[in-house]
Order: C-alpha cells, then structure tokens, then sequence
C-alpha cells in the first residue's frame, strides 16, 4: 500500500460516512465563529436546531468592529446589536466566546492558534475563506459558507468531496528581506490565483521546515488565494513548542499523549501526491502586488509588466482593467510609485512576530509626511505583548496610529477605509477591486515591505532602507 | 431550497477571469442588506455609474441579455471570500445557473446549497458556448440567446442545437433534483455522528475539552 499524505491521515480520522463519490460525511472538531459571517446563530434558532456541540465551537468578534484607539462598547454603533445579539446567543448555547477587551479577543484566524484551539490533526471550519490559515498548525483548516455553517452547528458535522493533493515544496536559502509572505505571493505568481483549484495543498521543503509557527500561518493564509480551500503544513517540534501552555492545549499526560500522535502527521515518504509543484528559493526576492488579482504579483525590482506580452486575450483584458483600475502604467517601475496609506495587520499578518518586523524597520525612522500609516494587532494577546515590548512607542515615535485588535482595513466593512483613489500598501491577502474601500488602490506586501513603504512614502525595497 | 431539473432561459456571457465575490456581493450590503434583498446590489460595483443610474455596459444590462438566467463566465469565477451572499444576490436577480471553466471553491459548494446549480466545463466549450451567445444576440440573429440545462441527463443545449455533457457529482445532483436540505438528511444520521465522536473521544480525548 502507498503512503499516506498528511491530508489524508487526518481526513480519514474525520470520516463518519464514505457517501461514495469521493463524498465523506466529515466529524468537524472545531468550528470557530466570528461576527461577519451570516446569521449563525439567530439562523439556528430560526430553523429549530439545537447547537449540537457548543464545547468545540469558539467564536470572537473581529469584522465589523471598529480598530479605533479606546474603543469601548459605545463605539461600536452601528453595530452594536448585532454584536449584542451574538453574544447573547453564544451565552444562551454555552459557546465560548472571547469578548472585546479580554484576552483571546482578536482576529478568528490569529485567535485560534493562540489559544492552543486550532490543533495539530483537527479538521477545523469557520464561515471565512481564511480558514485555510490553521493549516499552519498541521490542521485540515477551510472556509465554509452561512449554510455549512448552519450544518456543522446543527450537526457537528459537514458533506465535503475530497480534493486532489498538491505538494509545493520550497528548497533553497531565503535571501534578506524575504519573508513566509513573499514566499507565498512568489507561488501565486506561479501558478496563479486558480492554480489550487481543486486541491488541499501542503507546503513542504526546508524552507517551510525552517519558518516559525507564525510563518507558517502567513503562508496557508494565501491558500485560498491560490484556489485551494486548503493549505497546511505537517506540524512538528517548532508547531509542539508553540502550543505548549496555550490555555486550550492539552496539559499533563494528556499532552504527552497528544505529541506522541501529533509526530505520526507527517506525509509518509512514498506518499503520491496529484500534482507536485517546485519553488526555487534563491528566486525569490520581496514581492509586491500591481494589481487586482494576487497573482498579479512581482518582484519590488521589476517593472510593470505589459499586458501585450500576455498571450492569451482574456488575460491582457484582465491586466489592462487591473492596471486602469490601479492607475498604473507598464514598463514603470513599481518600487517608484506614491503612496497614501499604509496597512500592516490582519489574519496574514498581524501576529506578533509580523508587528516586530514592521517595528524593526520603523525604529527609528519617520513615516513621510503624505502618508497614513495604521498598526493594527491581530489579537488583544498581540497587542499586549507588544505593547510589553514597547513596540507601540516605537511606531507612535515614528508616526505610524496604534489601534484596537480586528480585520480593519483588511476588508473595510468596519468603518475603517481608504478613500476612492486612494493608493495602500498592505500586509492583508486580497488586492480586489475595492476591498479597502470604494475606488482603493491596494498593494500586497510582507510587515517590513509595509513599514518601509510607510517611510519612504513610495513603494520601496527594505533590503535598500 | 428549491429542486433544480431542467431550465431553458436566456443565458448571458461574461467572459472574464477571476471575478471575485468581492465584485459579486460587497461586504457592506451583505452586513447591511437582508439575504431576500441582495439582488439589487449583485455585481453594485460593475452595475452602476458614479450618479446611480444603470450602467448600460453592465453585461445583464445589454438588452439581449436582460433577465438572464444562466450565467456563462471566465476561469476561477467566483474566487475569494467565502460569503453566500454571492450566490443569494445572483438568485435574487434570476440567476439559477452559472457555467465555467472553472470556479472559487466555497462559492462552489455554497450554490449547490441553494439550489442553483455551477456547470463546470472545459475553456474550449465554456468559450464556444459564449460566443454562440454573442452572435445568437446579435441584431437578425434567428436565434435567441437560451441555453437549454438538462440536470436529469447532464447536457446543456447551445442555441445552435449543440448539446454537451457536463459532469456533476451525484450525490449533488440528487440533492438538486429532489431539492433536498442537507441539514435535515444528515439529522437522520445522528446515531452515527454520536458513535463516531464517542470513538473519537477515546482515540484523541486532548481534543475534547472538559466542559
């Protein structure tokens, strides 16, 4: 018999019932819940279902809260009754939820690894396509849309087709100023934002092996960006280190126990994957988005590519509509061009090892007059240790804003935006038309990529500040 | 949720790559808009100018195509966040069919939950099917711009009479043919979801918090 993938070791372990096709009644052992998704929980009441396991479903608030420093419950109209509501339900259902102000309070998919909730060998859903990010832990980790969700409340359970498997193994030395961020958006570039359609993808090779934890979540962050649901990354003793003593990880011989299984994730050496991909770390440079889509990605050194050198006319159309839309030319260089705003946070890279990156480069320094630069903790937890390390006085000295724990301008659905034309450099995932605010204009880039364009005031090379 | 057999209507083209659920639902109306109410602002971005009046460029505004049912798009159509909100703001304005070479894997899962069913075929067919559309909606045209969706015998008829079969899983297409809800059927496998976590309770107890 051949060997297993790590997918298919932990996918097996979740299976209730094969329903043929590939289908599989899956066990879901965590489902985490935040307040942006569809209505959850008042829909659970609505349809007569009972919350079938409140012990393994973990919620917190991160969408549509305000970022704003001192927030407080009053800040939070217009939506303050949702946030009301959902923290009534969880109570009323016995489902942990982490509130605003208190430790564990964050970003759902920073939230979860934190917390020692997002563990090696679970299969873990929530109503967000960065659900991919818990991959990072050795997790069968995907988004899920409002009526999965209403199905895995109601039954601990979901109907999932199997995907393919895809292997992208990353050899090579990572050159300075390259980061689990570029690494990812480098593979995007590659293979494009469909190239995953269709497979659980697990990141693999030396460089992977090499990265922290914390990068590890960065890079299966993008999955979902490459097409893939899924993204994950065999855990060992870096992912075991991490979680030790993280209030919902096991403790005492349980943990033993829990190690002792955890070793056993890992693809078997003859393991066949469906489609192998190599990446060439010496290739990689830091990688700045120019357009609408994250595959429209380069290197901070290149210059805008033409749409004419693309071959196929359905991808000229879409680079010359991106390249509008950014208000960019071809043939210019990139790392030459002004900016407004700068974003560093989010589920990609708000931890805390992403805030130091971005302190180490404004340390210091001062971020140029015409730019806007916002700070945005993933977590109450990120916040906290950072502000310990006095990381937050490092950036206020520097001139960047300082704020509360959410998604902010990720996704700007929290009254935190950027103005229509307005032009950004951001740590988040998604450089769609619009998705920092109406008329936007998002560059993708790692923390230090983020920092350095904040003091620079132009797009710009941290391996040149 | 409705049953989905056979839908013979106008279909419509939009023949771009990696149309994200950004662009198909923007977060804000999914926050502020109820889910019976989002079929105004499906694809809000695209679909109006800057003063509010319909974009007359907007592919279901052309007047061939107004009212379109089935949607015929461009590779890895509905790509990025997980939010059904797409797939209700489609239905909402009439949408109960979308063929493509390829699709964003939630949106994909989310549509078979609503009764509307994703189509995928190869770029050869999903382009050869659009530009019969194109030309069947051109002035003098004999033909109008209808596909014809078979899900009982998986083909789609072109309006030239072209008919092509497409693959869906069969437990999806049972599930669309007889409208079922899937949160009811698997209900009725309680007894397995309780001995499967009471097993798994015992193999991995450290993934079991006490409560």
């Amino acid at each position: 018999m051949p060997g297993q993938t790590l997918f298919d070791k932990i996918w097996q372990r979740h299976v209730i019932a094969d329903l043929g096709d590939d289908y599989a009644l899956l066990h879901i052992s965590r489902h985490l819940m935040h307040d942006g998704g569809g209505r959850g929980l008042a829909a659970i009441k609505d349809a007569g279902y009972r919350v079938r396991n409140p012990d393994l479903t973990f919620a917190t608030f991160d969408h549509v809260i305000s970022t704003a420093p001192g927030r407080t419950h009053d800040t939070l109209k217009p939506h303050a009754a949702r946030l009301y509501a959902m923290r009534d339900e969880a109570k009323h259902w016995g489902i942990k939820l982490f509130d605003l102000g208190e430790p564990g309070q964050g970003i759902v998919h920073v939230m979860g690894p934190e917390q020692g909730i997002s563990l090696p060998g679970t299969l873990l859903v929530c109503g967000d396509s960065h659900t991919c990010t818990h991959g990072g832990m050795g997790a069968i980790a995907f988004g899920v849309g409002a009526t999965e969700v209403i199905h895995v409340l109601a039954t601990q359970s979901l109907v999932q087709r199997k995907p393919k498997r895809m292997r992208a193994t990353f050899e090579g030395t990572r050159h300075p100023g390259v980061t689990p961020k570029d690494m990812i958006l480098f593979l995007i570039g590659q293979i494009g934002t469909a190239g995953g359609t269709g497979y659980a993808v697990e990141y693999a090779g030396s460089a992977v092996r090499a990265l922290e934890v914390e990068g590890r979540l960065t890079m299966c962050n993008l999955s979902i960006e490459l097409g893939a649901k899924i993204g994950m990354i065999a855990p060992d003793e870096k992912t075991f280190e991490f979680l030790k003593g993280r209030p919902y990880a096991p403790t005492g011989a349980q943990w033993d126990a829990a190690v002792a299984d955890w070793r056993s994730l890992a693809s078997d050496a003859d393991a066949q994957f469906d489609v192998e991909v190599k990446v060439d770390m010496n290739k990689i440079v830091p990688q700045v988005t120019w357009g609408t889509s994250p595959e429209h990605v380069i290197a901070v050194t290149d210059t805008i590519p033409d749409p004419a050198q693309a071959g196929d006319p359905d991808k000229q159309q879409s680079m010359q509509a991106a390249l509008d839309y950014m208000g960019l030319k071809a043939g210019a260089r990139l790392d030459q061009t002004k900016i407004d705003w700068v974003f560093i946070g989010s589920c990609t890279n708000g931890r805390l090892s992403d805030i130091r990156a971005a302190a180490a480069v404004a340390k210091g320094r001062k971020v140029a007059g015409h730019v806007r630069a916002w700070v945005v903790p993933g977590s109450e937890n990120v916040k906290r240790q950072a502000e310990a390390e006095g990381l937050d006085r490092v950036f206020l000295d520097a001139g960047f804003e300082w704020r509360e724990p959410g998604c902010s301008m990720c996704l700007a659905v929290n009254g935190d935006t950027i103005a229509p034309g307005q032009r950004s450099v951001s740590t988040s995932n998604r450089n769609f038309v619009g998705r920092q605010g109406p008329g936007g204009r998002t560059h993708l880039a790692s923390p230090a990529m983020a920092a350095a364009a904040a003091i620079a005031g132009r797009i710009a090379d941290v391996r040149s500040i | 949720m409705d049953a989905f057999t056979v839908l013979d209507a106008l279909a419509a083209p939009l023949m771009r790559q990696n149309v994200n659920t950004d662009i198909i639902i923007p977060i804000h109306r999914l926050r502020d808009v109820a889910q019976a109410d989002l079929g105004p602002y499906a694809f809000e971005p695209w679909r109006y100018l800057p003063d509010g009046s319909e974009n007359p460029e907007f592919f279901l505004h052309k007047p061939a195509f107004r009212g379109a049912q089935i949607v015929v798009a461009g590779d890895n159509f509905a790509c990025g966040s997980s939010r059904e909100g797409a797939v209700w703001a489609m239905m909402g304005m009439g949408v109960r069919c979308v063929i493509a070479p390829s699709f964003g894997p939630i949106f994909f899962n989310n549509c078979f939950q609503n009764g509307v069913l994703p189509i995928q075929l190869s770029r050869a067919d999903v382009e050869a099917i659009a530009g019969e559309l194109e030309t069947a909606a051109r002035p003098g045209s004999n033909h109008e711009p209808r596909l014809a969706v078979d899900l009982h015998n998986r083909t789609v008829t072109t309006p030239s009479g072209r008919r092509i079969e497409f693959q869906v899983d069969g437990i999806r297409r049972d599930s669309l043919l007889k409208g079922l809800n899937e949160v009811a059927l698997t209900l009725l496998r309680e007894a397995e979801i309780a001995a499967h976590q009471a097993k798994a309770r015992q193999a991995t107890p450290w993934l079991y918090p006490a409560t």
